[in-house]
């Protein structure tokens, strides 16, 4: 090969391959026309398989304040559902326990895992006027500021309303653990990415419940369709005086707390 | 105005290198580079693919459906089985692969039934060093089907402080019964007609002496202990103080 002919073929190189690829597109495309999302792999297995759109669906939550009893079952099943370190530290879902004293001060703790949760309130602790459990996780915004901060674009909303992470384009920056109002997110200590609740992404698209919604002895979480009026949390949007955490910041969380005391943030 | 040759060239050099770059990122950078669809797409691929380790309750009452049935009528009705029995997603699908668990200990049920002033006023809660502290809560309560407490009826009618007491003490599963004898007409008229009392310390050493079977009854030498005092000037029968 002379240095022209080299040098032709590395000019017609990478327009060819952006063209082949094109054509490729193209052709999946048409073929995976019926799943709009392009989405869902055929290989889905379980229930409602390929079946699944995720334009139909929009996903929230509902949390009853008052009936979370801070047992941590709800924390412990996303840990074991979802490989979250078992360390204290990381946690796609947690309990902050509010307790607010006479001198209107906030206490406010994260309930402990593994068992120990409730420790033993004093029942002779006359300070305190109220007290009350607020379970948390990602809120799952509509406009998510986790979002707009990755720089490498590897975290995104899908159709159906769940905000995830791309593991393998997240750089590790935590600009979006800054950004997010919530503390929703936490840098996952093995694989060094971002790493949040997803709604349990991966049950939700087969038709089961988010494991802390599965296992809340309480039913103080409630998971839902939106676009859908007979689900569980279109009624309870309709029967409850809703709030959500922030809304000053025009975040629009998708996780709808009844009961919601003013003090929580 | 007569713009120079060189600003002319230059300008020319500019007007090619906007448009290589144009095209270059518009024509020539395959899609999947720059496409966000398609690296969402698969993100959402690997999420649906992730493997399951709850069940879903649905999933045990294909096979357990005897204690759904026992489970529906009860205050746990609305309790997920892995809620207590742990992720048994493995087991649903091989059930020969081994058994989720099952706490047994007086160390479970607490995690959701012990005092804690957060937690909403009505749900259960005991206080777990004075509410029966030798037994597994399984002992008295069946977890599929836990019972509140009972109403007043027969002693409790009348003795319903005695037997609020008992309830939560070692001695809750013993019936009055056991210790007191009781003559029917003290049911008419209790004053008429008293029960009986135990009178000697060989009556608490049928449980509680060194040869007793009671395998649950703490022992003790009742011929030795507590030398010339019988046992309920110490020990009050319907609360006798736990070890736990």
């Amino acid at each position: 090969m002379n240095k022209r002919d080299f040098l032709k073929g590395m000019i017609l190189f990478f327009p060819a391959g952006g063209l082949l690829e094109m054509a490729a597109n193209a052709a999946a495309k048409e073929t995976a026309a019926p799943e709009a999302a392009g989405a869902q792999p055929a290989a889905m297995g379980a229930p409602g398989a390929g079946g699944y759109n995720g334009e139909k669906h929009y996903y929230g939550m509902g949390i009853e304040i008052d009936k979370c009893i801070g047992c941590s079952r709800c924390v412990e099943a996303c840990k074991a559902e979802n490989d979250v370190p078992q360390e204290p530290f990381y946690f796609r879902t947690w309990i902050e326990r509010y307790v607010i004293t006479k001198d209107h001060g906030v206490i406010v703790e994260s309930v402990n895992v593994k068992g120990k949760a409730a420790k033993e309130t004093p029942q002779e602790d006359r300070d305190v006027i109220r007290t009350f459990f607020v379970p948390k996780l990602c809120n799952h915004c509509i406009h998510p500021p986790c979002v707009q901060v990755c720089p490498v674009g590897a975290t995104f909303s899908t159709k159906d309303g769940a905000v995830l992470v791309d593991k393998e384009r997240c750089v590790g920056c935590r600009y979006c653990i800054q950004a997010c109002p919530y503390g929703a997110r936490y840098l996952h200590p093995k694989t060094r990415t971002a790493d949040k609740c997803t709604f349990c992404y991966h049950r939700v698209v087969k038709g089961l419940l988010p494991a802390c919604v599965e296992v809340c002895p309480t039913q103080a979480r409630i998971f839902g369709d939106l676009k859908s009026k007979a689900s569980r949390l279109t009624r309870f949007y309709r029967m409850n005086k809703i709030h959500v955490l922030k809304p000053a910041l025009n975040t629009e969380p998708k996780v709808y707390y009844a009961g919601l005391d003013g003090e929580v943030r | 105005m007569r713009l120079p040759e060189q600003i002319k060239r230059l300008g020319l050099v500019i007007g090619v290198l906007v448009a290589a770059v144009l095209v270059g990122r518009f024509v020539v950078i395959p899609r999947s580079l720059v496409a966000t669809e398609l690296h969402q797409a698969s993100t959402v691929a690997r999420e649906v693919a992730k493997p399951m380790k709850f069940a879903g309750t649905a999933a045990c009452q294909d096979c357990h459906d005897d204690v759904a049935v026992t489970k529906a009528k009860g205050y746990h009705k609305n309790l997920a089985c892995e809620g207590c029995h742990g992720p048994a997603a493995k087991h649903a699908e091989d059930p020969s692969s081994g058994k989720p668990p099952a706490p047994r200990d007086r160390k479970f049920c607490p995690v959701c039934h012990i005092y804690d002033a957060s937690r909403p006023t009505g749900f259960p809660q005991i206080n777990l060093t004075t509410h029966n502290p030798l037994k597994a809560c399984i002992t008295c309560h069946n977890p599929h089907d836990p019972v509140p407490p009972k109403v007043p009826q027969e002693c409790s009618a009348c003795h319903g402080q005695i037997e609020r007491t008992k309830a939560v003490s070692s001695h809750a599963l013993l019936a009055c019964t056991t210790c007191h004898k009781v003559p029917p007409l003290h049911k008419t008229a209790p004053r008429s007609a008293l029960p009986s009392k135990p009178d000697t310390r060989e009556f608490c050493g049928g449980c509680h002496g060194k040869d007793s079977a009671q395998k649950d009854a703490p022992k003790v030498d009742v011929s030795a202990h507590g030398g010339r005092f019988q046992c309920w000037q110490c020990h009050y029968p319907h609360l006798p103080e736990g070890r736990a």
